[in-house]
């Protein structure tokens, strides 16, 4: 994770959100006067198969949206941390959740930070959105977009495609945030 | 400067087709290239333009034929095997100078293999899988910016030129979403009316028949037709050619790469001359016409040339035919969606240089 790019992988199920969880993150990037790429994992995958996406948010100008390595990771199945694990640079973060990738920690070079998302979420009786929660961890743990910013881009976002959503990803969003 | 929004590239084309005029869409559908159809099934028919799903490529591309030889903007896209499947109507369509667009959309092959990006069909789209001396124009963008312009361009060219014209971009760019303004170009309108059948027309104002023809038998009529199309393709070849000049000025090694691949290359050289590797790369964007000139010239400047590819290294083919003096030429291929990473590049180069740059 440099000042000027940041590349970041976002893994999980099918149907757990993850290229959304993306996509709001290059929203915000837009928002946010920078440069930004998005690549998904597409075809083949379904609910319950794996899905990723691969974000580039940078102040200077993208010239690959494929990177060799990412510096921060985002996983929220065991088997996104299987695949990717080796894929984080040294110095770089991983942010999973421990209720589903359990405690998988090979590497003494990079940083893991886990929370059980998931059953923080089924705590809550099931009113808020996993993928968002995360969101909202992700923004505050890193700071590599402004949490004003991240919100604009998911009201907007929601609102384009399900409004009736708005509420619960603003709520979702700053469950995620008030987690550290 | 307009509100950059984010988009897939596919949506990005088919917006641009649309601004460009486009009249009428027919396709069948196939991975990695189906938002594009999505998109014109629902916006098509609300602009009280045609909307067409094919029962088949073939009855597509012959539905693009049928359209554009009546002056109408008309377009097709597909993937691969399926555009596989078009090009006996695409040498039909250069031999009866009839304009059409077709953006190809790339997917690993060969045969049906599998819907992960490549760009295993250079050869398909520049050397044609159709019969007889024809050419395709084929431009392939590197970003979705790029991608708005050159599909904006393919409709013009292909008017221009009454020649089928490509947009070949490969499943990355089709799938990826980055910042993307809209912009509208204007190449001007070509006056069809010279030639396309729109009816002769009654009583006064009625006008002699017209036919556009593949068949040519009789008399010399195909050696008039083919002198004649040569003829074009020179001109084209001189007048069409676009590419990117990336870091060249006194570079000892040339990059030769293209589409979404060129964008990896880039960040190997800007990472390669941090390192005081004296790098650049000629990036082809009109494929075909191919230009061979540019590479004709740094050839004689560098000490070698890496052509990059994601597949067996195609254009390869046509970089060594470029160059006249003895250089080493030496590629860096990835097959079948497997991916070019930066760091392949920088390793491929420390490799060629051996030892003592890094």
């Amino acid at each position: 994770m440099t000042d000027k790019q940041t590349n970041i992988i976002v893994s999980g199920f099918g149907g757990q959100g993850v290229l959304f969880l993306g996509t709001i993150l290059s929203h915000a990037a837009i928002i946010e006067r920078k440069n930004t790429t998005w690549i998904p994992s597409y075809g083949a995958e379904m609910r319950g198969g794996s899905a990723n996406c691969y974000v580039v948010i940078s102040k200077e100008e993208i010239a690959s949206p494929i990177f060799d390595e990412a510096d921060l990771g985002i996983f929220l199945s065991k088997q996104a941390m299987e695949k990717f694990e080796d894929h984080i640079a040294t110095g770089g973060l991983i942010i999973a959740d421990s209720s589903r990738v359990g405690d998988i920690q090979t590497r003494s070079d990079i940083e893991y930070c886990e929370k059980p998302f998931n059953t923080l979420v089924l705590e809550q009786n099931k009113n808020l959105l996993l993928n968002i929660v995360v969101l909202g961890f992700v923004i505050k743990k890193t700071g590599i977009l402004s949490k004003e910013n991240v919100l604009v881009a998911l009201k907007k976002v929601s609102e384009m495609k399900k409004p009736e959503f708005i509420d619960l990803n603003v709520k979702s969003f700053e469950f995620g945030y008030s987690l550290i | 400067m307009a509100e950059k929004v984010l988009m897939k590239g596919n949506i990005a084309i088919a917006k641009a087709a649309i601004d460009a005029g486009l009249d009428c869409y027919f396709a069948y559908p196939i991975t990695p290239q189906n938002e594009i159809g999505e998109f014109m099934s629902k916006t098509m028919p609300e602009l009280n333009k045609t909307y067409i799903n094919a029962e088949s490529e073939l009855a597509a591309i012959n539905m693009v034929i049928g359209a554009c030889s009546t002056g109408k903007k008309a377009m097709t896209s597909s993937s691969s095997c399926a555009i596989a499947l078009m090009q006996e109507a695409i040498s039909a369509m250069a031999t009866a100078e009839i304009p059409g667009v077709i953006i190809s959309v790339m997917r690993s092959g060969p045969g049906l293999g599998h819907i992960i990006a490549s760009q295993g069909d250079y050869f398909q789209a520049t050397k044609g899988g159709g019969n007889g001396d024809y050419h395709t124009i084929v431009l392939a963008p590197s970003t979705i910016d790029e991608a708005v312009e050159f599909t904006h361009r393919v409709f013009y060219l292909s008017r221009k030129y009454k020649n089928p014209a490509m947009l070949l971009a490969d499943g990355f760019l089709g799938q990826m979403m980055e910042p993307v303004e809209l912009k509208k170009y204007d190449f001007g309108e070509v006056d069809s009316s010279d030639w396309e059948l729109d009816g002769v027309g009654e009583n006064e104002n009625k006008r002699p028949p017209r036919k556009l023809v593949s068949l040519h038998m009789g008399g010399d009529d195909l050696i008039v037709l083919n002198n004649k199309l040569q003829k074009k393709y020179k001109e084209i070849e001189e007048k069409e050619v676009l590419y990117e000049e990336f870091m060249m000025n006194d570079a000892e090694i040339m990059i030769t790469a293209f589409g979404t691949v060129a964008r990896v290359a880039k960040s190997a050289i800007l990472t390669l001359r941090q390192n005081g590797v004296k790098i650049g790369m000629i990036r082809p964007i009109t494929l075909w016409p191919f230009p061979s000139e540019v590479v004709k010239k740094y050839s004689k400047q560098v000490k070698s040339i890496l052509d990059v590819e994601m597949n067996e290294g195609q254009m390869a083919l046509d970089v060594k035919a470029s160059v006249e003096t003895p250089v080493k030429i030496e590629i860096l291929s990835k097959l079948g969606g497997d991916v070019i990473r930066a760091r392949d590049i920088v390793n491929k180069v420390m490799e060629m240089n051996y030892v003592g740059i890094m």
